[in-house]
């Protein structure tokens, strides 16, 4: 199957615990849709709940939401079908370019352990594009099959 | 959605023990997991396998109560092993380096023999 129907679904989830596990349920119905490998789906599941739970725990959010788009698309003569999730919320964002890359050596070394969601996002997911200013963050995240 | 997670410790001899995780290693999970090994470790045991088969989901603030633990174990010279996990899992813990401190292995029975020391 060279060709894809697009397909797009919105969630909005509350910020509460484990409702990460909720969004990544469309994750796995759209990726079998698309017959991504489980492998795959399950890569981008994790890449899911990071984001989900970055927002939960990071962003401050008024509105107490986050919001998630699964587009199922196809690039024409590019690298073909492909699952593409955004997460965004409406906190106070930060600045992407000021992450500092985790160490495993220095991790075990010193009290703080964090700082991994995101580069386990970049490393599970084929492109990664995040969006952040005052009014909030939109992590826009896609694998192909 | 019950995804609170289970351990089941068992110790095969004195300095080896066992935790069986079924569920989502989060932060609650990961603290449940803590929370035994710990126990473990002040009871005399320093080497530890984690067996994942029945956890299909872990995040990040999971994953660093493990360093916590594997740092507490390197502490007292002793070995931190995984097994059963899912390839996912596997790649995760090999992109955070973890795996340059504590060894992933297929089955229990291999990671509880380096843990004894039996192989390399
Ligand atoms: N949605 C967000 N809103 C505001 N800040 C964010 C958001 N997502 C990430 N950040 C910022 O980026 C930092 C790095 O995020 P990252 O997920 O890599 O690590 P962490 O969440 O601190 O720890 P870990 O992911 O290992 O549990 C966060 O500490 C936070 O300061
Ligand atoms: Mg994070």
């Amino acid at each position: 199957m060279t060709s894809v129907e697009r397909r797009e679904v919105h969630l909005t989830i509350p910020v509460a615990p484990e409702m990460e596990i909720a969004a990544t349920a469309q994750v796995a119905a759209l990726g079998e849709w698309m017959e991504m490998s489980r492998d795959k789906i399950d890569e981008v599941k994790m890449a899911v709940v990071e984001a989900c739970i970055n927002a939960f725990e990071h962003s401050a959010t008024p509105d107490r939401k986050v919001e998630l788009s699964f587009r199922v698309e196809a690039e024409e003569g590019g690298r073909g079908a492909y699952l593409e999730v955004d997460v965004a919320d409406s906190g106070h964002g930060f600045d992407p370019t000021r992450l500092k890359t985790p160490e495993i050596a220095a991790a075990l070394r010193s009290s703080r352990k964090r700082g991994w969601g995101i580069k386990i996002i970049e490393s599970l997911m084929d492109d990664v594009r995040i969006e952040s200013s005052e009014h909030g963050t939109r992590i826009v995240m896609r694998k192909y099959r | 959605m019950s995804e609170t997670l289970k351990v089941i410790v068992d110790r095969p001899d004195a300095t080896v023990a066992v935790l069986r995780t079924d569920g989502y290693i989060n932060n609650t999970g990961g603290e449940e997991i803590a929370k035994e090994a710990y126990a473990l470790l002040g009871s005399g045991v320093n080497r530890l396998l984690l067996d994942l088969e029945k956890t299909k989901i872990v995040n990040s603030i999971g994953i660093s109560i493990l360093i916590e633990i594997l740092e507490k174990l390197l502490d007292q010279g002793g070995k931190l092993a995984f097994c059963r996990l899912t390839p996912t899992i596997e790649k995760t813990f090999q992109i955070m380096g973890l795996a340059q401190y504590a060894r992933i292995f297929a089955a229990p029975e291999p990671a509880l023999a380096w843990l004894r020391g039996e192989s390399e």
